[in-house]
């Protein structure tokens, strides 16, 4: 566990690399370890900043119904809410829960799409962090014919 | 250097959406080689992406998202003409940037 | 081990498939997995496994990695390389030196400068010879996804691309095009190997399936996009770009047939088999496969 100082020390390593790697300074990229490493959706979601996750209408996850592949499977996280800070799409039984997290800007749409590799049939969440750390979610099932981590 | 992106960003009313291909394993960790032994994880950790030079995304990506990753985002008051650049960077260190023009 | 059931009418046909990667739990998990999901696809009030299995490959249609094969296709067909540092824009793909748009469905063809019927493949072997100085039995031999066989596969996505949706013909008008369709044809139906299976075993029928991949039927055309039509193509599971050859000496694996050589008569002679039947069906290579 990282006490505050050596989470601030890496931080200014990693935006130090990412300056000389060409990145411009964005102080939310750097990757946040913690909430990748989570092993639930809650934790996750904590790691990144965010309180008791809620279930919300204003919260769109979408997906398939069911994957042929699990290696390959289209999701999309949106939220309608202004002010939300992060996106974020979760795999719930997945050994690597968090799958992606999405910093929103004014600049761009409250809407990303991605494919995920699924382990197994599971429910897959879109969690909307706002300012204040309320986290709003919502889920659908996905259901993997052949699950997507092996080779 | 890595291989490069496809990029298609289409302008379309007040916004201009943008579809990101990406050459990369991704390799989650989780997987054994022939031998038995865990192939390290080697993904993409963070993207972002900027209109005309400023900063408009910023994503952070774990091992779970597929091998060769797809993307797509919308960006806000783009235009054909604007450039629109992504970037990637990897947990070896690599890193990639394409640029494309709105159409 | 998985067990794979090919139902066709009143016959049941069990397919062992021993995949050395898969672990015994792994398999397990699969098994019931698979008969979960085919027991919740029957549950399924409004929509069936089948129609939820389309919606999900039409989401994937946009977006197709093969895109990025492509490209490096495109850029190797234009690039001085081998020990003759020459370009393949001199290749004849069957319409003349040079022209790629429109080759894709015409190939397999009978050659007259190398006296023999070639597919896409092993023609690109002879110009990777000729112009460029390669060794084309080399490349044969080096395996799938390995050295210059992915310089040859980006290259076949490319030049497929460039026929994207247009309608397969194959000529049958010189007598070795004619004898390599009665040797392809002879082919698919030969039973082999040690579980006495042939092309036919799968793919002769209307209606097959294994698990929840419908088989289509190749002795006739199959159908825009179906088969012969849709290869090429990146496979999500593997995330692998299969020109047709691989994809054939993947049907040999899981056959249990010793493989057929790149390149191979053999090989080719399936190719104008399954061409011919598909004449007048749009090719949309390269596909994205599960």
């Amino acid at each position: 566990m990282q006490n505050r100082r050596e989470t601030l020390k890496q931080s200014a390593v990693v935006a130090g690399l990412l300056a000389s790697a060409g990145f411009p300074q964005f102080a939310h990229a750097a990757f946040n370890k913690a909430a990748f490493d989570a092993k639930s959706v809650q934790d996750a979601v904590k790691a990144a900043g965010g309180g008791a996750i809620a279930e919300s209408k204003d919260v769109t996850i979408t997906g398939p119904d069911i994957a042929e592949n699990g290696a390959v499977v289209p999701l999309g996280v949106s939220t309608s809410l202004a002010g939300a800070k992060q996106l974020l799409i979760l795999v719930e039984k997945n050994p690597s829960v968090l799958v992606a997290l999405f910093h929103v800007s004014d600049a761009v749409e409250a809407n990303f799409s991605t494919r995920a590799k699924l382990g197994q049939s599971s429910d897959v969440y879109a969690v909307a962090i706002m300012a204040d750390g309320k986290a709003l979610f919502a889920k659908k099932e996905v259901k993997v014919t052949l699950g997507g981590c092996g080779g | 250097m890595a291989d490069p992106m496809r990029i298609r960003a289409q302008a379309s009313g007040d916004k201009a959406t943008v579809r990101v291909l990406m050459s990369h394993e991704m390799e989650s960790g989780q997987r054994r080689d022939a031998a038995g032994k865990l192939v390290p994880a080697w993904h993409i950790t963070e993207v972002t992406a900027a209109l005309n030079g400023k900063q408009v995304l910023a994503a952070e990506w774990g091992p779970a998202v597929s091998k060769n990753p797809f993307l797509q985002f919308a960006i806000k008051g783009a235009k054909a003409g604007d450039k629109v650049a992504v970037s990637w960077k990897d947990n070896k260190g690599d890193s990639r940037t394409d640029e494309v023009t709105v159409s | 081990m998985l067990v794979w059931r090919v139902k066709s009418k009143g016959l049941t046909l069990l397919l062992f498939e021993q995949n050395k990667e898969v672990t015994m739990q792994r398999s397990r998990l699969l098994f019931w997995m698979a008969a979960a999901a085919l027991s919740c696809a029957s549950a399924l009030a409004q929509k069936t496994a089948s129609q939820g299995i389309d919606e999900y490959r039409a989401m994937l249609q946009d977006g197709n990695p093969a895109e990025l094969f492509e490209a490096k296709g495109e850029g190797l067909w234009t690039q001085k390389r081998g020990p003759k540092n020459a370009t393949l824009e001199k290749c004849d793909l069957g319409k003349g030196p040079g022209v790629v748009k429109g080759v894709f469905v015409e190939l397999p063809r009978f050659f007259a400068d190398t006296g023999r019927v070639q597919d896409l493949e092993s023609r690109l072997l002879t110009c990777m010879e000729t112009l460029q100085g390669f060794n084309a039995a080399e490349i044969a031999k080096t395996g799938f996804g390995k050295g210059e066989q992915n310089n040859v596969t980006a290259l076949a996505t490319w030049i497929a691309s460039e026929s994207k949706d247009m309608r397969f013909n194959l000529s049958q008008s010189h007598p070795q095009e004619k004898t390599f369709y009665e040797v392809g044809k002879r082919l698919f139906f030969q039973r082999g190997g040690p579980h006495d299976f042939a092309c036919a075993s799968c793919h002769g029928e209307d209606g097959k399936r294994i698990r929840l991949q419908d088989l289509p039927n190749l002795t006739k055309n199959p159908g825009d996009g179906v088969g012969f039509a849709a290869w090429p193509a990146y496979r999500v599971s593997n995330g692998q770009m299969w020109g047709m050859q691989q994809r054939l000496n993947d049907c040999y694996r899981q056959q249990r047939f010793p493989y057929p050589g790149f390149g191979s008569d053999a090989t080719i002679a399936l190719g104008v088999y399954l061409g011919v039947n598909s004449k007048g069906s749009a090719s949309i290579a390269p596909a994205i496969k599960r």
